[in-house]
Order: C-alpha cells, then structure tokens, then sequence
C-alpha cells in the first residue's frame, strides 16, 4: 500500500488560507524576505497555536472551554508573585503553574461528565471564577516579577544547527504539535473523536466516554498553562494578557476546519488556523489596519468559518450522494454462492 | 395551466441525474384513484427520488407527468400539493406543543375577524377525521400526546385538507410497534375505499402483499416489472428486485456436531422489564428470541450487555458467573451487541470506514493498536463492505453496507456471545442476505448468537432454536423451522394466535 497524505474532510481550505496569507505577508513586508520573519511570526503565533491544540482536544469531542484565557492570565498572575524575580524559585513556579492548570481542566472535565453541566456552562463558570480570583489577589495592579529562566522560554532561543537561533517557544510548539499528532493517530485520540460524533455509539462499544471527555479537558487546561508561560516570557506580567484568548482560540479551532459540537477535524490544521489568525493579525498590521479592527475581523472570520463549513458539508453531500463505490478489499462477487 | 385535482397520475419514462449520475433511467408508473400502488426495490434503486418527482421536490431530466390525461410540470412542492399530490415522509412535520387542527391547518390557518378562526379549524379538522373513521383522536389534543400511529393520522390529514387525491407513503410503517402497524393496513384501506390513490413505498415484503393491488418493481433506476399483486409471488418479487434467483434464502442451520459448550446462560435473571429468564446459548448455535414490540426481546439484549443490568438472577459467560453492569464490562468478557438503531448507537457516522471498524478494539481493548493496522481489510472482506476506500465516512454508504461496518467492528474484537437486535432493519434484500450468512459463519466459528428479529421469516429462517416472549418473560421454545402461526401463538400469550 503506498502512503499518501490525506487531509481530514474540511481542513484543505485553512491551508490555503495560510499559504495566502504567508505570500501576502512575503509581499507587504520585507522583514519576510528571509527565514528569521516567519521565525518571528511562529514565536508570536505559539502561545495562541498551543492553546488552539488544547482547544481542539475539547471541540472535538463535542465541548467548549472558555476558561483558558482566565487560567492564561491566573498562570502568569500566579507566576510573577510566587517566583517575584528569584531564579531559584523558577523550577518550581513552573510545575505548580501546570499543576495549576491540569488541576482547572480536571475540576472543568468532572464537572461535565459527573455533574452533567453542559461545558459551556461550567468553563464559563471557570473563566469567572479566575477572573475574580484574580482580580481579588491582585487587586488589579499585579505584584512580583518573573524570573530570568521563567521568561526564557517565551523570549529566549536557542542555537540550531542549519536554522540558527530558533526561539524556544518555537521548538516547545513543535513537540507539542508532534506529539498531539501522534496522539490523534493513535487509538485514543480517534476515540476522542468519535465521542465528539457518537456518544452513545462509543458507550455501547465499551468505551469510557467520561475519562476521555475528562482526558480532553485537563489537556486543554495543562496547554493553557504552558501558554501563560511563553505569554508571561513574551509579553511580561499583566492582569489582561489572557484576555480573549479563549475566543481566539475557538476562532482558530474553527477556522482550521474543525466542526463546532465535535466529530470532526485535524488537531494540525487547528493549530494552523491559529498561525493563520495570526499572520492575518500581522498582515492587517502591515497594511495599516488597526489593531483596534482585530476583535471585528475576528468575529466575521468565525461567522464566515462556521458558515463555510455548515454549507460546505451539504454541498459535499450532494457530491457524494452516489459516489462511485468499490469493494474495500477486493472486487464484489454475487452474493449467491 | 393549472391542473385539476388529480384522481390519477401517469409518469412516463422518466429519468433524473444528479451530477452525472443516473439514478432514474426511464421509469414508468400509474396511479389510480382507489388502488394502492407499491414501489419495491433495494436501496439505491430509485424509490425516494421516483417519490420525490412526483412530489416535485425534483424536477425530471426527461419523461412526463400526466395528471388526469394532462399534462403537466411541477417547480415546487407546492405546485404538486395544488394538483391534489401529498407525500407522507418518513420523518413526521408535526410540531409537538400545538394541538392536532393546529398542526393540521399549520401555515393556512382560517381567519375570520383578523383572529385565527380555532372553532372553524376544529370542525374541519373532525369532520376530516370523521370521515376517515378515526373518531378516537381529539382535535384539541396535543400532538405529543398521541401515539406514533395517531401522529401519521394526523399527516394523513394535514395532506387530505389541501385536497390531496393522491398520497405517497415512504416506508409508512418504519416507525410503529408491531400493534399499530394493523391500525396503518385499516387507515389504508379506508383511504383506498374513499378513492384515493396511495402510492406505497415499502421495504417489507408482507405489507406489499398483503395491503398492495399493483406492485412497480425498480432495480439500478430501471422499471422493471409493473404486475397486479395477485399475480406475484415473493420469490418472483426477490428475483426482480435483485436481479437473480436468489434459491434459498437462508443458509444451513447447525447440526448437531456443530454444537459445542454453553457460551452464555442466563438462570432465573430479571430486572424491571424482564423476568425469569432461563435461557442456554451453545457455541455454533443461532438461537432466535422472538416477541411483539415491548415484550422485552430488546430488553433482555440491553441486559446481557449491561446497559440496563439484571438485578437478579446469574449470567454466565463460558460457564463462569459474571456481573455485567455496563457495556464495558460486557465487551472485556467477549459479549457484543448489534444495537437495532445503527445509526443512533452503533456507528458514529462521520467516522471513517476504519474508524467505525476499529472503534471496539480502540475504546474498550489495550495493547492491541499495533495489530490494528494490517487486518481492517481483511475484516471488511469478510463483510463484504462495498466502500470508495477505507477513509470514506460511512455516512456516505448504504444502510447495508453500514450494518456490515457494525458486524466488522465486533469481529475485530473476536467475540464469544453476539447478540444482534434487528440485524436487517432497512437494508436491501442483497445486504439481508450477506447479514444472514456472516452470523451463520460466525456460528460455525463458535460464537453463540441470540438473534432478535421482528421479520418472522427472517428468524424462523435463521434460528437453530426460537424463544418466543411474552410480557417480560419466556412462553415457550420452538424448534427449528417452527411455524409464523406457533411463534405468534406464544407471542401474543393465546393457545391459538393470529398471524399479524
């Protein structure tokens, strides 16, 4: 059998957005012309991609999690105060940041699957939660500072042999896509899926659809946490630095083709939506668009996406409604034998 | 012009493509006011989309519509509803929360005074259900308050009150308990009395015969034969449909040797639906449990596999007593259900062919993915899945070969005890058959199989030995080969029964 690249059903048009964007980025601005640009637009796109992966973990099997721009800004809050500027405390501080997190995706994930509160419900709930939570440990104003070593890995990088300097946040993104890749591929990742399309045909196959629904939310809630590292290193310590990223990394998910209630979808192509989002973002900067335009941009291309692909799918139907079939394995023979 | 109200409708050589693709290619049919017309053919070959040309949801590449000698063409629905043409869907269009004349006058309700006229709407609506002998439904009840069967009385009505002389009905009785599907045969052959000329599209031979006066059959969008019933036979009918003699229809059952030890047993077990269940299934052996709709045939499937458990009472897989209190727990000791809803809880339908196929092994088994990738063409050859490649979403395959997906999936899985509910609902006659001889196959493999099935002649065909329900619990055991009328003596819990 030789291997071909298949594209998830409704993942081919993010990629065509991307390139189209990437070839308008390389005309409107020169800082384009060579690798260390797109370098610099991947180093800014990671923390968004990182948390559009985690965000497709929950889409696809059929939920929303609306908490991880909160939990981006308690990671980042938490952070600055607890490390407040010592090197020796960095190590720590990072594990009990993803801790945080895992603990929030944990608590979001039994809360859906024990409680039966629709997800939405419940990450809303969350995102309030934090947002007060932070709100009354700060006192608006964050205090602290983060460390050296903490702020490395948004804003350091790293020599490479033939790329050169590439960004740490870059690599953490890279193995972090690979990985969620893998996972996809492989038996629960495309369990994943199916709860997203068929809850009740993954139960009555024995499957356990509250782990994997739970398994869902405390990847998102894990992802998030890594991106309040990167976003504390990149943009440093504030009270709104996760504000609305949620709702861009639902727009990313979407734009990457994935179908909103679950079932279908590429955790690739999700993370492409998000670089998408942001060469978009950067383009639109480029050509003097402000950066005030963003949040409207955003809501037409999520509007736009969800359309595209409800329309999308009756127009493939019908495309296929009387496809020409084959026999999977070998040439049909008469039932009468 | 605008045509007349129809009492009879003559389509000639007519032929439609979609994209290319033929799906019509020159079929002729006649309805006649006070005749029921059954259409019969396997899926895909041209019923719903004859149904819809005559309902003028598509419009006819080529060929004509006559209705009473003129002709005419349709743009829409509704130029056909004009005519006098209604169809019946499958799917029913009532709104639930609003009362039966509401429903029925949906859209066009009377007005008098600038108000909605309630009383005019109410009378209309009785007078029609007078007329149709249906006194038992209140047109000021809500439509969630009725039963299946009322609710198609009451699409019934919704067409006749735009005049419609001419209903088609698209498997009518897919959607009722076995009880009301008597009730159904009764409203039509009322309409029939009242000249109305119904154009049945069906699946189940029984109906056919027993409610039709002409039958259309159709095969790969061809006409292929038009007869008066009378002069069919069903094997005629099976012949037409597919195309070839399909001789016998059922493979060999199990001799004796073919038998080995007890796989499942079930001794003295009960829940809230079913009880004392005393019931032996043997390795090799296909042992069909047959009931009315509600005797627990379902119930006892949905137990043995722990979605709702047995409180009392032993269950026992390969002589060992087990608890199955949930499917998981089932699928781990060897025991697979085919579920009579595939797509509501077999399949997750925008899943892959491999996908749906492996989503046994992935969602209940460990450490078996690296076998995955080599043998899901062997699994779908055993099938026979006719498919575009193992990538395309089953969605897109035919009732039957998504049904072959289901059986795959539990192959994949190497079951001892398969328990198949309804394992031919909605699938073509060629399907039904490659059904039949992969749970024969997998007898003789050793697994045992508790066939559920409303169709008699499918299980009396297929079972080595007959259960028969009753009100939640056995009535009795028949052999092999037993009789529709001894089955349905048991069933329905009389010494002498009537073959429904």
């Amino acid at each position: 059998m030789t291997w071909r690249p298949r594209l998830a059903e409704g993942t081919a048009p993010v990629l065509v957005v991307l390139l189209l964007l990437l070839i308008g980025l390389a005309i409107a601005g020169p800082a384009y012309d060579e690798p260390s640009g797109y370098l610099a637009l991947l180093k800014r796109a990671a923390p968004l991609m990182i948390l559009a992966i985690g965000q497709y973990f929950v889409i696809v099997s059929g939920g929303f999690d609306l908490s991880v721009g909160a939990l981006v800004t308690a990671g980042v809050v938490i952070a600055a105060r607890l490390i407040d500027g010592s090197e020796s405390a960095t190590a720590w501080v990072i594990l009990l940041v993803l801790g945080f997190g895992l603990l929030v995706g944990l608590v979001n994930g039994l809360v859906t699957t024990k409680l039966l509160v629709p997800s939405f419900i419940v990450t809303l709930g969350m995102l309030l939660v934090l947002d007060g939570a932070i709100f009354l440990w700060t006192g608006g104003a964050p205090r602290g500072a983060l460390s050296a070593g903490f702020r490395m890995f948004g804003r350091g990088a790293v020599d490479v042999p033939v790329l050169g300097e590439v960004p740490w946040s870059v690599l953490i993104l890279l193995a972090i896509l690979v990985a969620a890749a893998l996972f996809m591929r492989g038996g629960t990742g495309r369990a994943l899926v199916a709860v997203g399309d068929n809850e009740a045909a993954v139960r009555l196959s024995g499957g356990q659809v509250d782990r994997l629904r739970l398994l869902a939310f405390v990847l998102s809630g894990l992802l998030a946490a890594v991106a309040a590292i990167l976003l504390g290193g990149f943009a440093g310590v504030s009270a709104q630095v996760g504000n609305g990223l949620e709702f861009r990394a639902i727009t990313a998910v979407v734009l990457g083709g994935v179908l909103l209630g679950g079932g279908r979808g590429s955790v690739v192509a999700a993370a492409a939506g998000a670089l998408s989002l942001e060469a978009l973002f950067t383009l639109l900067n480029l050509l003097g668009v402000s950066g005030a335009l963003e949040s409207a941009v955003q809501g037409v291309i999520i509007i736009v996406a969800v359309a595209y692909a409800s329309l999308g799918s009756g127009v493939r139907q019908r495309l296929r409604l009387w496809p020409k079939q084959r026999n999977v394995a070998r040439p049909a023979q008469p039932a009468s034998s | 012009m605008t045509p007349g109200i129809a009492t009879s409708v003559r389509l000639t050589g007519i032929t439609k493509s979609f994209l290319g693709v033929p799906v019509l290619r020159g079929v002729d049919l006649e309805l006649r006011g006070g005749e029921v017309h059954a259409v019969m053919g396997e899926n895909g070959a041209g019923k719903s989309t004859l149904l819809k040309v005559l309902a003028g949801v598509h419009r006819p590449d080529g060929g004509t519509i006559e209705v009473d000698g003129a002709e005419v063409s349709f743009a829409s629905p509704t130029d056909a509803q004009r005519a006098g043409i209604a169809i019946i869907h499958q799917e029913f269009t009532l709104l639930p929360h609003r009362s039966v004349a509401e429903n029925v006058y949906l859209g066009r309700e009377p007005v008098r005074r600038m108000q909605v006229d309630r009383r005019r709407m109410v009378a209309d609506t009785r007078e029609l259900l007078n007329w149709l002998g249906e006194d038992g439904i209140d047109p000021a009840d809500n439509v969630s308050s009725l039963s299946v069967a009322q609710r198609q009385v009451v699409e019934i009505v919704k067409a006749l009150s735009t005049d419609a002389r001419v209903l088609g009905m698209d498997e009518p009785t897919a959607a009722l308990a076995d009880h009301e599907v008597e009730l159904l045969y009764d409203l039509v052959r009322r309409l029939r009395e009242r000249g109305i000329a119904i154009l049945y599209v069906s699946h189940r031979m029984r109906e056919v015969f027993d409610l039709s006066d002409r039958i259309t059959v159709l095969k790969d969008g061809r006409f292929v034969t038009c007869a008066p019933t009378g002069e069919l036979t069903s094997e005629d009918l099976v012949r037409h449909m597919v195309g070839r003699d399909l001789g016998e229809y059922y493979p060999d059952r199990a001799v004796p040797d073919d038998l080995g030890r007890v796989r499942l047993a079930l001794r003295g077990a009960g829940n809230d639906r079913v009880r004392d269940l005393n019931i032996e299934v043997r390795a090799g052996e296909i042992v069909g449990l047959a009931g009315l709709q509600g005797s627990g045939r379902s119930a006892v499937a949905r137990a043995v596999f722990g979605v709702e458990p047995f409180t009392r009472g032993l269950l026992e897989v390969d002589g060992v007593a087990q608890r199955v209190t949930r499917p998981r727990t089932a699928v781990r000791l060897g025991i697979a259900l085919v579920t009579e809803d595939r797509k509501g809880d077999g399949l997750a339908l925008r899943q892959s062919v491999r996908d749906n196929t492996l989503l046994v092994r992935r969602a209940a088994l460990r450490g078996a993915r690296s076998r995955a990738r080599s043998d899901v063409p062997a699994l779908l050859d055993v099938v026979t899945v006719v498919a575009r490649g193992e990538h395309q979403e089953v969605r897109y395959l035919s009732g039957g070969n998504q049904q072959k997906v289901v059986l795959a999936k539990w192959l994949a899985v190497e079951p001892r005890v398969l328990v198949v509910d309804e394992p031919t609902r909605g699938i073509d006659v060629g399907a039904k058959r490659a059904v039949h001889e992969i749970l024969r196959d997998l007898a003789r493999r050793g697994v045992a199989v508790l066939m559920i099935s409303s169709e008699l002649p499918e299980l009396i065909g297929m079972s080595d030995r007959i259960l028969v329900m009753h009100d939640g619990a056995l009535a009795g055991e028949l052999p092999a080969g037993a009789s529709e009328g001894a089955v349905m003596a048991l069933a329905t819990g009389h010494g002498v029964g009537e073959v429904a």
